[in-house]
């Protein structure tokens, strides 16, 4: 299968008054189509700044980012804005996330301004409407206000209005990390549906080692701006090789051992 | 008994003037030393349960039932004697340890400020104590970092010193509010095992309120699932855990990732 991304020897570096902070050092990973690579990390690892670079929202001190192929800070700015219908982006927090002045209609259209040739009128509301049911929501939700809905439900919009350009990746960072656990289950059932329905890929950036096992197809491991360890994600998560993973892994609160002293975590 | 929340009831008072209950009638038994788990998503509760053992709740709260600490009720303390019970009696710690601590402030001096206040020591002696504390709650080089601001230390650090100012304070009580929500897993596993020890050597009582059954499961004797405001079931968190009665909790374990959930086998009906 293609690849529809590549990262190559990525690094991200700010200069500070007493050095140099690598935010991101020299990573290489791919995603092929319709797959679902996990980055996990804790903070400070460098997953967000890889977000924001596969994103074209910040400039990479070395390095590519190549989607389809070509590399996204090769091109001009109206390529650019050109290219970005293909990869959207869906955020932590529903709450910020979405302008509380606009109504669900013109939040999910929103990224259609960018596109001139995108169909207007009856045509887009009707795009929106098949979207809103297509997250679980309701066509008639298009004319309320984000305050009218819960966090999940929120979220759902914010996925609807990624979706609005039929981008080919989707980057999700921590996009679940702010709901509870049982709408947390429904929000990643809904990101499996749309990548078994329209193929879209998805690179799921989280926190939660728990979370990549359930959705995630390829892992990615990183620490201090490092890839320490990547492969399929059953095979790592299941026999890492690398120390920083087990560590991740062995500190995971499970229901395995209930009671105390269950399980001790040896301090850095 | 060392705490006893009686039919707790506690509602709102909404901008148009109607009262909107949220917490409907919780009733819970805590004993000297042991550590009760309440775990429940966002709008069941569990927090407003928390505020009001704290006597914090706001002016618009309604609260009826009975919050019994060592037999004396919560509920009908004046202010005076509210300030008295918090702090040396229950301890509390918060989720965001950067917001509870006073950036402004060396956190040696805040632990003082504490210990000035309620144990009436000197200067000298506080600082020696404040030292000790955060020995205890192993922050390393915990003789040079006495002097150091809240924002010189990682967040695990920060959550650490927020536990050193309530336990040295010697609260029987000591109620946790998410501590470890804010923080990396790895960072969340120690800060866990710190306040599991030391509530265990100091014999005091631990209310640990969180969204994760996992960090639940790791230091909870008991535990109680709430759900808007009501409780679905309590008991002992092994018996919790690995034979619900409820259909709720059943659904929050089944929420949680497969591998976190791990070999618990959940019996049907």
């Amino acid at each position: 299968m293609a690849e529809i991304l590549r990262v190559r020897n990525l690094s991200r570096h700010y200069t500070l008054k007493n050095g140099i902070s690598k935010a991101l050092d020299d990573v290489t990973l791919g995603l092929e189509e319709g797959r679902i690579l996990g980055v996990v990390g804790e903070s400070g690892s460098g997953k967000s700044t890889l977000a924001r670079l596969v994103m074209a929202l910040d400039r990479p001190t070395k390095g590519e980012v190549l989607l389809d192929g070509k590399n996204l800070f090769d091109l001009s700015s109206r390529e650019l804005r050109a290219a970005r219908r293909n990869f959207q982006m869906v955020f932590q927090d529903p709450y910020s996330s979405l302008d509380p002045r606009h109504d669900v209609g013109r939040i999910i259209a929103e990224p259609l301004h960018l596109d001139r040739a995108a169909p207007k009128g009856a045509e887009r509301r009707e795009m929106v409407g098949e979207l809103l049911e297509d997250v679980g929501l309701s066509a008639s939700d298009v004319t309320r206000y984000p305050h009218e809905f819960s966090g999940g439900q929120r979220q759902r919009i914010a996925i609807a209005r990624s979706l609005i350009t039929r981008p080919r990746l989707l980057v999700a960072d921590e996009a679940t990390s702010a709901l509870d656990l049982t709408v947390q289950k429904q929000i990643l059932e809904l990101i499996l549906k749309l990548r078994d329905e329209h193929g879209i890929s998805v690179l799921f950036i989280t926190h939660n080692i728990g979370v990549v096992d359930e959705i995630c197809d390829e892992v990615a491991v990183m620490q201090h701006g490092r890839m320490v360890e990547s492969g399929p994600a059953r095979a790592v998560l299941d026999a890492p090789t690398n120390d920083y993973t087990r560590r991740l892994l062995a500190a995971e609160p499970t229901l395995e051992a209930i009671g105390r002293k269950s399980r001790r975590v040896a301090p850095r | 008994m060392m705490l006893s929340v009686q039919d707790l009831r506690v509602s709102f008072t909404r901008e148009r003037g109607d009262l909107v209950e949220v917490v409907h009638g919780i009733n819970l038994d805590l004993e000297k030393g042991e550590t009760l788990g309440i775990v429940g998503e966002s709008g069941s509760g569990k927090s407003v349960l928390s505020l009001a053992t704290m006597g914090l709740l706001p002016r618009t709260a309604r609260v009826s039932g009975k919050i019994l600490l060592d037999d004396e009720d919560i509920l009908t303390m004046s202010e005076r004697q509210l300030c008295r019970v918090r702090g040396r009696k229950i301890g509390m710690i918060f989720q965001e340890p950067m917001s509870a601590l006073n950036p402004s402030m060396r956190v040696g001096a805040q632990i003082v400020e504490g210990l000035r206040l309620t144990q009436g020591m000197s200067r000298r002696e506080a600082r020696a104590e404040a030292l000790r504390l955060l020995e205890m709650v192993k922050i390393p080089r915990a003789g040079e970092r006495i002097d150091s601001y809240p924002h010189e230390m990682s967040g695990g650090q920060r959550q650490r010193v927020g536990i050193a100012i309530a336990l040295g304070l010697k609260p029987e009580l000591l109620i946790a509010d998410e501590p470890t929500t804010a923080l990396d897993v790895t960072v969340q596993a120690e800060v866990l095992d710190i306040l599991d020890d030391l509530v265990r050597e100091l014999g005091i009582s631990l209310i640990l309120i969180s969204h994760d059954l996992g960090v639940i499961a790791r230091i909870a004797d008991r535990t109680l699932v709430m759900y808007r405001g009501d409780e679905m079931e309590q008991g002992e968190t092994e018996q919790v855990l690995r034979r619900p009665a409820h259909a709720y909790t059943r659904k929050l374990i089944s929420a949680m990732p497969g591998r976190t959930r791990a070999s618990l086998e959940l019996s049907d009906g």
